[in-house]
């Protein structure tokens, strides 16, 4: 047994911000579309979107770039966005509708340089058709039973994951609970 | 309705003819899983091949209900994620909303906070330890010398929060209530008792040639693959790997504290084991500071607003180092008096990742072993 030696622990300078990641991904893959998206929420923690078709590559270069290293993927979940009405802005005529989609979203850190979050997020094209996002299990194992949770509840199919079925709902149930119009069954007996 | 089974792997090349794979359901119903949850495995012999966990058996979808309630409301249920650690529950909650409303917390509270945090690593850790030398055979001492000592911490939870298990206690902004009178020196007294237990326990145990027979080498976990697997807490320093929430994100007052974080060589069961005994004495420390440093004032900011809390719209991860690992909630808010996103980020489940890989080519005895060492508590697997 050794004890935790804090020289070790933390020896990096502080992590580069998620401008600068953004660019640093921007020139290492160029061509691939990077937006930042801010939070509104005085937390900070804005995140990067990345398009679906780079991102396990851009998870990689995330995962080993040795300034950022992002070895361990802690958080990862989904989010429902159905289709809204935005207050219409100043000049704008008329309320706008969003589009509706679902979202992936992982909380990166680096246990080896002892920093962040990072967060980036996966958007599908809509909440019907269009649902597949690549798995980024390959990258992380820590995504395997987490993923598994998103598709089961939500409803994303991830493409590239080693084992892709439900985790806590049973095989034949019908429907993903987590979506914000899932209406469960009126006889509380049924099962779905 | 029964998943299908997985598919048998290959037999080994080789196999005199007869002999056969046996599937075996091991539980939900079994006292070795600590809970409802079941692993498929697959037996050569009495060796594994295949390993499969099923979850979802105590699944009631606390998201959903956290998502249709206000901000205050979610904390109670909180409690019912680790049963075993309601505080640290309550804790890494309270923390993301803080974050994500921008809350202070007055200093008396935060040491109140770190005072029942710690309480809970020791109750979680002993009473693991107890369950763990029950999975290895030694039926009934070890977990009831541990549930000795837990019940004195509960006691101290009771006059605190009002209930043992379900504390419901700390509130964004602070806790719910002061300590009553004589608390910090009826918490002395426990925590004075606590190490001298911990040196019993330890002479009856850690060098017993059968503990250490059974549990050295038996289900490893390289620090490589732990980190990439997510593991985090006791499971993860057990590899060696450096990573301690407390230590890396300094929340709460924990900048403060003199204390160490252990970590073993091996990554085995022992190591894991040995790991949390270590762990219980630098939380000793730990409190030890705590309950001669705590300072008299509020512990509520007058500005919190507990009912009608509406944060601004935006996101908000918070995380704490939980006796089980990284306990995280991750909330998104639209603005309006509950999250438009809750989740959970729960170490027992991600710590299971690896189940498969540290039981392969063991017996199935050492699997009991093995999932009892992750340390796990279902309802916070299924949430």
């Amino acid at each position: 047994m050794t004890w935790w030696d804090p020289a070790s622990a933390n020896p990096g300078p502080p992590m580069p911000t998620p401008e600068q990641i953004k660019e640093r991904i921007a020139a290492a893959f160029p061509g691939a579309p990077v937006e930042l998206v801010p939070n509104g929420s005085p937390a900070g923690q804005p995140s990067l979107l990345l398009e679906p078709g780079r991102a396990r590559d851009i998870a990689r270069f995330l995962r080993d770039d040795p300034e950022l290293r992002f070895d361990y993927a802690s958080n990862v979940t989904g989010v429902d966005w159905p289709e809204r009405l935005e207050k219409p802005k100043p000049g704008e005529p008329a309320a706008r509708k969003t589009p509706a989609f679902l979202e992936a979203v992982y909380h990166l850190y680096s246990m080896a340089l002892g920093h962040g979050p990072l967060v980036i997020r996966l958007r599908t094209g809509d909440r019907a058709a269009h649902v597949t996002l690549p798995s980024l299990t390959p990258v992380w194992r820590s995504c395997e039973f987490q993923e598994r949770e998103i598709f089961d509840l939500f409803g994303i199919i991830f493409d590239g994951h080693p084992d892709l079925r439900r985790l806590l709902m049973w095989d034949n149930f019908a429907g993903h609970p987590m979506r914000k119009d899932y209406a469960p069954a009126r006889d509380p007996e049924a099962e779905p | 309705m029964i998943a299908p089974p997985p598919e048998l792997p290959p037999r080994p090349a080789g196999d005199p003819p007869g002999h056969d794979l046996l599937e075996v359901a091991l539980g939900p119903h079994h006292p070795s899983t600590h809970g409802v949850f079941r692993m498929n495995v697959i037996l050569d012999g009495e060796t594994v091949v295949k390993l499969t966990p099923v979850f979802g058996y105590l699944h009631r979808n606390h998201e959903k209900i956290a998502e249709h309630n206000s901000y205050l409301a979610a904390i109670p249920y909180t409690d019912r994620l680790d049963y075993i650690c309601s505080m640290t529950n309550n804790w890494a909650y309270v923390l993301s909303v803080e974050k994500l409303a921008a809350l202070a917390v007055p200093e008396r509270a935060e040491y109140i906070r770190v005072i029942v945090g710690e309480l809970t690593r020791l109750l979680n850790h002993a009473c693991l330890a107890g369950f763990l030398l029950q999975d290895m055979g030694a039926l009934g001492t070890p977990l009831m010398y541990a549930f000795r000592e837990r019940e004195k911490i509960l006691d101290l939870f009771e006059s605190l929060s009002g209930s043992r298990m379900m504390c419901n206690y700390l509130r964004f902004g602070g806790c719910r209530c002061d300590l009553p009178p004589g608390w910090l020196k009826q918490a002395a007294g426990v925590v004075a008792g606590f190490g001298p237990f911990l040196d019993h326990f330890e002479a009856l145990l850690s060098e017993n040639e059968i503990l250490r027979a059974r549990s050295q080498g038996v289900g490893v976990l390289p620090p490589d693959l732990a980190v990439n697997a997510g593991v985090t807490g006791p499971g993860l320093r057990a590899s060696g790997v450096n990573y301690d929430i407390r230590k890396v994100d300094q929340y709460g007052l924990y900048k403060r504290f003199n204390f160490r974080v252990p970590l073993g060589g091996q990554g085995d069961v022992f190591d894991r084991y040995m790991v949390r005994i270590l762990e219980m004495r630098e939380s000793l420390k730990i409190l030890d500071q705590a309950l001669r440093d705590i300072p008299n004032g509020p512990v509520m900011d007058p500005k919190a607003r507990l009912r009608n809390l509406r944060p601004k719209p935006g996101e908000a991860y918070g995380r704490i180092e939980s006796p089980k690992g990284e306990l995280g909630f991750y909330l998104v808010s639209d603005g309006g008096p509950n999250p438009w996103r809750y989740r959970v980020r729960p170490p027992s489940l991600v710590n299971l990742t690896v189940l498969e890989d540290m039981c392969l080519g063991h017996s199935i005895a050492d699997v009991v072993i093995i999932l009892g060492s992750i340390d796990i508590v279902l309802g916070e697997v299924d949430r």
